[in-house]
This record gives structure tokens, sequence and C-alpha cells, in this order.
């Protein structure tokens, strides 16, 4: 039977697994190993902050939150537990599994040397507060964040997209969104620069840049075959003789002759 | 008094409806100075800046989406056209974050050469970086002079990986070949001209009349500033935060060697400069150790270059060649690709342009769930928005120039 492939994951799957694999974890530990973490984590929990889960995986802290609480928490962070900096802010496409987007926020201490990672999960279509007033460095992060996945910020100064052009339709992090893109990404810069009635003359981007068609005499020449470019060719109906096409030859090289070739059929002659 | 409709100029796609004298100049995307592909919406007041927009995305490849397809070797060498300019250092930091994730140990030797290509793709970036800037605010002559010798160290680089920008000369697990029989004898040479060469670059500029006008206390970043924007590297130390990865959390062995690392607190542009002069003669520092270390693994016959974890990793080639099983190893780790543990790793490293992370979230496929590549200069561009009001537009040159973002990396 063949195997199931949600609609909502369209990305590049394994071809093969083993139906007895079963993957290893990357070793947890208990945030209360490390003094420093479990600090940390009754900061939070003392302001009074829901922590649904918490661990410490590679030598980082990760804490689950509620993601009406993620201002706050790293408020906290940042004032009371020396996290003076937001390295980096993004989001995991859930929405085939969960219904949804993980937000996640890199925290880096500078005075504890300590790195850890606030996670939060949203619905597909819910809107997540802004950290903006709190780090600066959040304003890109979340512009790339909303251009990437299509997650709503509110109270963002300039929610615009920075990665894509504005008027792109779609975003591209989603796991929905197909590798090669979608109808609009192929049509955009002929729509764009041409307008919709040059579609028929263009034809849509070839995104696969391997590709070769032998009979396009538009992007293509047929070495030793050339017909002029842009004409239409059958290779049944039209006979290309195999010559050169300098007429008086190339000096020191002599002219092909097709009629004097040998065309050889045993190859270990 | 003009006469109406008369004298008025026509311009398309441009109406008058402001009253007051701001001006908005579109500054690139095109342009010599911008050091790729960046647009800055620019609101002037005669000429000095009031609102500062920049504009990046021109180069935007989606490397995250490219490496969600991807097997983990496969997007090794796509992380080269990251950080063009150093591109090791992105091979690295991916090595690095994957290592952590399925938890390997790499031979010393592989290690300590690449720390040896770590830190001369930093002499690179860096030589790169005092060439481009200087020829923006019109040296030429330094331009020339570190094109030069940035020449050497690519040759060496040639002579290892076989390129000359875009590496790929590391693996996950450690490094594919051993350096070159005339690799140390290269870099020796190199080494003991630099010096001569910094001299030659501080003699023609420190004392510059042009350069100290157009770099000192030119684009101030306070510390405050600087760490809410998150900038790393120089950028950071530069404001006055020392702060440098490799010191910090050390990786490789970089706890073994001996360097110092550069701070200052003015955060103007001539502090950047010095900075990046000072980081060249750490990293020259970091590199004669280097040498010594090489020297000791093969006095010790330390000869493995890759780590050994059968499951993850091919074997070495003379194994492959000779013996069943590590070639149907080496088979299906080249056809479906290792699969790391299910798990998260964050692993930052210092790049030359500052902190370069790799968060990584394996589902235990052989492709990455999600790959989020943290670029300093995404942040350092952005930095730019609160930067650029109060300059001038000249500084804006100067200012771009000493950020010293690559775009291959902001817009990934």
């Amino acid at each position: 039977m063949r195997a199931y492939t949600p609609k909502n994951d369209v990305q590049k799957k394994s071809y093969y697994t083993d139906r007895y694999w079963v993957a290893p974890q990357v070793a947890k530990s208990k945030v209360e190993d490390d003094a420093v973490f479990a600090a940390d984590l009754k900061a939070i929990e003392d302001a009074k902050f829901k922590v649904l889960d918490s661990y410490i995986q590679v030598e980082q802290m990760v804490v689950y939150i509620n993601p009406e609480d993620n201002v706050g928490v790293l408020e906290v962070l940042k004032n009371e537990c020396g996290y003076t900096q937001l390295s980096e802010l993004s989001a995991i496409d859930w929405i085939a599994d969960r219904g949804g987007f993980e937000v996640f926020y890199q925290m880096l201490s500078m005075s504890k040397r300590k790195r850890l990672r606030v996670k939060c999960f949203i619905k597909e279509d819910q809107a997540i507060e802004s950290v903006e007033k709190l780090f600066r460095s959040a304003d890109w992060a979340e512009r790339e964040m909303f251009d990437m996945f299509g997650i709503k910020v509110n109270n963002h100064p300039f929610l615009k997209r920075i990665l894509m052009p504005d008027d792109w339709e779609g975003h591209p992090l989603r796991k929905t969104y197909p590798l090669q893109g979608d109808e609009f990404a192929a049509w955009y810069e002929v729509d764009k620069i041409f307008g919709k009635e040059a579609r028929d003359i263009i034809g849509p981007e070839i995104r696969d840049t391997a590709r070769v068609d032998r009979y396009d005499t538009e992007r293509f020449a047929r070495l030793g075959h050339e017909i002029p470019k842009g004409s239409e060719f059958d290779p049944d109906k039209e006979k290309t003789p195999l010559a050169y096409q300098e007429d008086e030859g190339v000096f020191l090289i002599e002219g092909f002759d097709e009629d004097k070739s040998q065309i050889v059929s045993d190859r270990k002659r | 008094m003009q006469h109406k409709n008369r004298l008025r100029p026509f311009f398309e796609n441009i109406t008058f409806d402001r009253d007051d004298n701001e001006l908005v100049l579109n500054f690139g995307p095109q342009h010599p100075s911008s050091h790729g592909q960046l647009r800055l919406m620019l609101h002037l007041q005669q000429e000095q800046i009031v609102k500062a927009h920049p504009d990046v995305g021109y180069l935007h490849r989606g490397m995250e989406k490219m490496a969600e397809n991807m097997i983990y070797n496969e997007f090794m060498p796509t992380t080269d056209r990251m950080d063009y300019i150093a591109s090791s250092s992105n091979n690295y930091g991916f090595a690095l974050a994957v290592e952590k994730l399925i938890g390997l140990e790499v031979p010393r030797r592989a290690k300590v050469i690449r720390m040896m290509i770590l830190e001369i793709n930093r002499l690179m970036s860096h030589l790169f970086w005092l060439a481009t800037t200087a020829l923006d605010i019109g040296a030429m002559t330094v331009f020339l002079y570190a094109f030069r010798e940035r020449e050497y160290l690519m040759d060496i680089i040639e002579g290892y990986c076989g390129a000359r920008l875009t590496h790929a000369a590391i693996r996950i697990g450690g490094v594919p070949l051993d350096i070159q029989d005339t690799f140390i004898h290269d870099l020796k040479v190199f080494l003991n001209k630099l010096p001569q060469n910094m001299k030659d670059y501080e003699d023609l500029l420190d004392t510059n009349r042009i350069w100290l006008m157009r770099m000192e206390d030119v684009g101030v970043i306070s510390t405050d500033m600087a760490l809410s924007w998150c900038c790393t590297g120089p950028m950071l130390r530069a404001s006055g935060v020392e702060w440098d990865i490799r010191k910090e959390e050390p990786y490789e062995l970089y706890d073994e060697v001996e360097f110092k690392v550069p701070v200052s607190d003015k955060g103007d542009n001539y502090a950047r400069y010095k900075l990046y002069m000072a980081e060249m003669r750490e990293s020259a520092k970091i590199l004669y150790q280097t040498i010594d270390m090489y020297a000791e693994t093969v006095k010790n016959n330390q000869t493995e270059l890759m780590a050994h974890a059968p499951q993850y990793i091919s074997a070495p080639k003379l194994n492959i060649m000779t013996q069943n099983y590590s070639l149907m190893q080496h088979f299906v780790l080249v056809t479906q690709g290792m699969r790391p543990p299910v798990g998260e790793v964050y692993v930052a490293t210092e790049s030359p342009k500052g902190e370069l992370g790799y968060f990584i979230n394996s589902q235990g496929g052989p492709y990455p769930y999600r790959l989020k590549l943290r670029a300093p200069s995404f942040w350092h561009t952005g930095i730019l928005t609160d930067l650029l009001p109060g300059h001038y537009i000249p500084d804006v040159v100067s200012i771009i120039g000493t950020t010293n973002i690559v775009f291959g990396e902001v817009d990934r």
C-alpha cells in the first residue's frame, strides 16, 4: 500500500525508512541539575508565569510558556536574570501535526555565560505580542518571522515583509509551500514586468536549472544543427544537415564534409 | 515669479506633496559602497539624515528552505554562499551544530586543521574588509595592498581544498584531507611578512587626515544600543563589551591557545577599524600556535581526520575501498543521509563578522525539520535604522563599511 502523504506538508521526504527504525533522542536533563538555570526558572515562576515544560538539552535550558506571557517572561529574564541579548527569534511550522507554530526566543546572558530558549505554541491564525520594546533586535527578526511564516505580530512598529517582495503571496517557510514555488511564484516576474497578457508568449519561469529541452530553439542551439532562434523545429519533418557554419572554413581546420564522413557502428573496431 | 505650469519640472512617478525640505533619497540597491544589494531609503534634511530604512532581500535564496529539503552533508556547500568572504567559518558552524546534535568527538588533528582554516578565513575576511572599506573612503593603495595579501591566503586555501571563495573545506565529523606539504611553509612565509604589511596599512591610514575625518566620532554605537540590537563580534567589542565566543564558550582548541580579545569603548568607526587590525594580529598569533600544535600531532602520530561513528560518518576512503561493510555504510549515508537523533540544538561560533549561530530541529529524519541561520550581518544591517539618523550622506558609506555586512549572510 502506498504511504499516506499529508497535504499540509509537501516537503521532501526520505525515500526509504526502515520499518523498525526508532529514532534516538538527544539527551535531556532536569533543570535542577544546573543551579544557574534552576534560579532562572524560579524567577520566571515567582513572577507568576506558568511554565508548561522545562529541561536542559545540549547545555541550554528550554522553557515552554503560554504565548500571552512572552513579553512578561522575556522582561523578567532581561531585567532580573541578566539575559540581556535576544540572539535569535523565529518559529517552527507544526501545522501538519498540531495545527500551529512554535515560536522560539534564543537568549544569551553574558554575565552568566548561559544561553536559554523560551518557546511557546500558537495556533495557525493566532497573533503574538511583539517583544520589540524590550529588544530592538526583535524588530527585524519578527519581520522575518512574519515574512516567512505569516505569523502576525501585534504592536510591531513596522510589520512588513523583509526578504520577499512586498506584494508576494504565500509564506515560503511553511511546510505547505512547495519547494519549487507555487503558481504565483512561477508567474511573478512575468506578471510584474510584462503583464498577465504576456504569459502565453513568455511562459512560466523554469525553476529547474538543470532542465534542458533539446528542441527548445529559444534558449539552446542544437550543436551542428543550427536553425534560426525561436523557429519551430520538428526533427522528423525537417532535415538539418550536419555542417559547419563558416562557409569559407576555419584557418588550419579542415572543413567537415558529411558525405565523406563515415559512421562507425562497431565500437571495438 | 515663475509662470505656473511652465518651469515646473515634471517627473513620472513622483508627486510633490510635501511642504518641507525633506528629500527622500534612494541609496542602492546597486551601489559600489553598499557591499552587495543593500537599498537604503534615506529621508534627508539638507545633507543630514533624519530617517533611514534599510531594505534587504535582493539576494534571498531561501537557504533555510533548501536545508529542510537536503540531507545534512548536502547542505554543507550551500553554507559557503552565506558569508562568502570567509566561507569555511560557515561550514564550521554548521558542522559543529550537527556534531553537537549527534554528540561526536572530533579527532585532535582535525581540530587543529579546522582552527588553522578558521583563522586563515578570519584573516581573509578582515583583509577584505580593510581593502573594501579603504576603497570606499578613497584609499586605493590600501585596497591593492590588502588584496595582494589576501591572495596569498587564498592560494594556501586553494592548495588545501581546491577552491578560493567557496571552500566547503570542513566536513561533519572532521576535515576531509590532511593539509598539503607546502601549507605550513606558505603560511609561515605569510605570517612572517604580516607585521610589516600591517605596518604599511597603518602608516597609510592611521595619520591620514581624510581617513581620520571619515572615521573618528562617526557612527557611534553606544553599549546599550549594541546590546539591544544584539550586535556581536567587532561591532559589539568596539562598543565596550568584552565578549568573544572563542574565549567565553570555547570550542575546538581555543582554550589551549593564547590570544587577547581587543576591546574599545569608543564605539565609532575608528574603534572598529582598530579592532579589525588588532584581531588580525591575534589571529596571526593563534596561527603560530596551531602550527606547533600540528607538529605535535605529527609527532604523536595522531593521523585520524574524521570521527569514528559508523552510524553517521562514512569510514575513511581506504576502508571504503577495501572493506565491504564500510562500503555499504557509505552507500547508505550518501544515498539516504545520516539521521541525527530527535532534538534541538543552537550552536554559536565566532565568525569573522560576529556570532554565527545554527539552530537545528531534528525529528530523526535525514533532513532537518527546521534549520535557522543566525547570521550576524542581519542585525548589523538592522542597526542602520537607528544608527544613520543624525549623520550626513558621506558618513553612510563609511558606516556601512565598518559594519562589515555581507549580503549573502543578510538575505541567506
